[in-house]
């Protein structure tokens, strides 16, 4: 057992996945010498080679599109986008190439790569650094996307989607890299990778979050606590496919649910969250499922990110109006 | 005072500075590997020879027939398209020889990224074409094995293929198939893109990616004058094949209607692509003498004094003229490639129209390797939904099952 981040949870799972299969490949932009901008990769070059750690020109299309090359040759590439922002280059490659080979060619050829995007802001970064673009990846069929909100987490959901067949966005919540420590036990079974989790039980209301909300929904259901109210706050891990049994099954318990991303509210995951909820538990339904999120405008200048994104009081805030129904 | 003066600041006179960094293009003009004239004379080129083995009379012969049934191919699929069976078609008409030629350069263990219009080069991995049908009669999106000819599938998307190229020849290199000198072991990849292509950013990072780490790739560009409605002068203001020195690696511009010459080329790019010596840009130098598709029409943006001029340089006519006043070929020879022709021919009308129809409910079912419960519970839905119709056909359905 050791006590880790959510970067060494990662790294050691990458590192795990090149252990395993010689065929796991990391490519990405800095991701050899350096380790990653984050160090996420860190020390891996060193110990398995420039082949199969490898250094890109810096191009996000051409990352991703010769990782296609190199998944139609039989081998697991792990694409490292730099940051959020910068995937949007590489944007034709993931939503026409990555996504739709193994449809186009009726299941001869598969993508089984993953590509990695830190995500989400609260880290004083300069434009184009802390966007949130999830829902762009779930909205389009052929892909898979999960994110990790916790060290645990991450060492093991990044083995799973490595393992998995079909391509993956890997959604990490960038401010949580180097934050908060957790106890790993690598000798437990981890959790499917497509499959929900409750992290704090509770009664009266249904707390929905994934990546760094997950933290914040779990701080605002403890301060809710100390006005008597008992929230269950579950993290959703996947985001398509999205695993709603455990969220059905707790909002049909207590009547109430509040989605909470970082990303912007219109069409946000927390639509489609909303709208799912609404469909099979109507009837066991207080209130109208309530969205918190950022607001539909770009990603403000870092010294007003605090206000922009959610907070603790932004999520008791819609906790509130769902209990004033 | 010289027509090159303009006035500086202080109001004197200095060179104009765009001549100030000195020319914008390499030379003049290209030079074109040509082995084959349009009047169908040999030549020999210093740098490229033809190594067709001990048979170079039957290869010949064989790229001529190979080239006629491709244009057969062409022609056939164009008139289906007229005939309603086919949505579109994408022409290849005057490009035979640049397919064919590359085409027959491969080696099985090498692999073809094609764009869609690259018939003659599926002709020669063996694809049957009434495959390549079906993409464009829209009963599937590829419907061949891209792994049994080492033929991926078409790329509508301009110049994204070339990515993918690129990525499998670095996959080629840590197979170690690339550089170990056995020639039945050492593999390459083509990448086949357009002029339009040329512009794409995808096309420049694949030549990026493929020097950085000396892939083993041909980039083969068929340069066929126009993209859509567009010149060859609005993508590039010098040779294309000029392009390839400014990323690291070497270019050559190739008569495109000449298949010795394609083939010649190709063929050395291959070799030295396979021995570890990196990418090659060919820049096939042809002309597309038909639409961009059926759905084009060239008359509103071309002469069709262009037309005339290069059909002077057909690819089939000049082999034919060799053949023939060379000696070459039998009394029966071109009248037997006809007969395969017309077969061929009957092959593709008959098949095109017994294509299957793919089901509606099959759409869910290759979207990803390990269905998705969302997805299961769909495909369950809409077969419900179709169930509840009268012969599975909701009212109104032109697509639905049974429609034909």
């Amino acid at each position: 057992m050791t006590r880790i981040t959510l970067a060494k949870g990662l790294n050691a799972g990458l590192r795990a996945a090149l252990e395993a299969d010689p065929k796991v490949l990391i490519m990405g932009e800095d991701v050899g010498k350096l380790g990653g901008v984050f160090r996420i990769t860190d020390g891996l070059q060193k110990d398995f080679g420039e082949d199969r750690v490898i250094d890109t020109p810096l191009a996000e299309s051409g990352i991703l599109g010769t990782a296609v090359g190199l998944a139609m040759r039989g081998y697991r590439p792990v694409c490292e986008i730099q940051f959020d922002g910068f995937v949007y280059p590489a944007y034709d490659q993931i939503v026409s190439q990555v996504a739709k080979i193994h449809f186009r060619s009726q299941g001869r050829i598969r993508m089984p790569l993953v590509i990695r995007i830190p995500f989400g802001g609260g880290i004083g970064a300069v434009e184009h650094h802390s966007e949130s673009p999830e829902a762009q990846f779930a909205h389009t069929p052929g892909l898979k996307v999960v994110s990790c909100s916790n060290p645990v987490d991450g060492y093991w959901m990044i083995q799973q989607a490595i393992q998995s067949d079909d391509p993956i966005v890997f959604l990490e919540p960038k401010r949580q890299y180097h934050a908060d420590k957790a106890e790993l036990d690598e000798t437990l079974q981890p959790e499917p990778l497509f499959s929900s989790r409750i992290v704090r039980e509770g009664g009266d209301l249904t707390l929905l979050a994934y990546g760094p909300m997950v933290k914040t929904c779990l701080a605002s259901a403890e301060a809710a606590a100390g006005e008597g109210r008992s929230i269950e706050v579950i993290d959703l891990r996947t985001l398509s496919p999205l695993d709603m049994g455990p969220v059905f099954a707790s909002v049909r318990k207590t009547g109430r649910a509040v989605v909470a991303h970082e990303a912007h509210v219109n069409l946000g995951m927390g639509s489609e969250v909303a709208a799912r909820i609404t469909e099979e538990c109507f009837y066991a339904l207080e209130a109208p499922v309530l969205r918190v999120g950022g607001f539909d405008t770009p990603y403000p200048p870092s010294r007003i990110e605090e206000d922009y994104l959610p907070d603790l009081d932004r999520v008791l805030d819609a906790v509130d109006r769902s209990f004033a129904y | 005072m010289s027509e090159n003066a303009v006035p500086t600041a202080n109001g004197e006179f200095g060179p104009r500075l765009g001549e100030v960094f000195g020319p914008s293009h390499a030379d003049g003009g290209p030079e074109l590997v040509q082995l084959l004239t349009p009047e169908g004379e040999r030549v020999e080129h210093q740098d490229f020879t033809l190594d067709l083995g001990d048979e170079e009379d039957e290869a010949i012969k064989g790229f001529y027939r190979d080239m006629v049934l491709t244009r057969r191919i062409d022609t056939e699929a164009t008139a289906l398209q007229r005939h309603g069976e086919l949505g579109i078609w994408a022409q290849l008409l005057g490009q035979e020889a640049a397919q064919i030629g590359s085409g027959r350069a491969l080696r099985p263990q090498d692999f073809v990224f094609p764009t869609y219009r690259e018939h003659g080069v599926a002709y020669c991995r063996d694809v049957d074409p009434l495959r390549l049908l079906g993409l464009f009669r829209g009963v599937d999106q590829g419907g061949w094995d891209p792994n049994e000819g080492n033929f991926g599938l078409y790329t509508i998307v301009i110049g994204a293929q070339t990515l993918h190229a690129v990525g499998y020849a670095m996959g080629m290199q840590r197979d170690g198939v690339v550089g170990t000198g056995d020639p039945e072991r050492d593999a390459a990849v083509v990448a086949y893109f357009g002029d339009g292509a040329s512009s794409q950013g995808d096309v420049n990072e694949s030549f990026i990616f493929a020097a950085s780490y000396n892939a083993p790739v041909v980039f083969f560009c068929q340069n066929n004058q126009w993209a859509i409605s567009e010149p060859i002068e609005r993508q590039s203001r010098i040779p294309l094949y000029q392009r390839a020195l400014g990323f690291g690696f070497p270019g050559v511009r190739v008569d495109g209607n000449d298949v010795l010459a394609c083939y010649a080329v190709t063929q050395a790019a291959l070799r030295r692509a396979r021995e570890g010596s990196g990418p090659t840009l060919v820049e096939a130098y042809t002309y597309r003498m038909g639409a961009h598709t059926t759905t084009d029409d060239p008359t509103r943006y071309r002469l069709s004094s262009d037309l005339e001029h290069w059909k002077l340089k057909d690819p089939i006519a000049r082999l034919k003229a060799y053949l023939t006043r060379n000696g070459v070929v039998e009394d029966d020879f071109f009248a037997g490639i006809e007969d395969e022709a017309e077969k061929l021919g009957e092959h593709l009308r008959e098949g095109c129209k017994a294509l299957p129809e793919p089901s509606p409910l099959s759409i869910f079912d290759q979207v990803y390797v390990d269905q998705t419960p969302e997805l299961a519970a769909q495909k369950v839905g809409f077969a419900a939904y179709l169930e509840s119709f009268e012969g599975g056909v909701p009212t109104g359905s032109t697509t639905g099952i049974g429609a034909h």
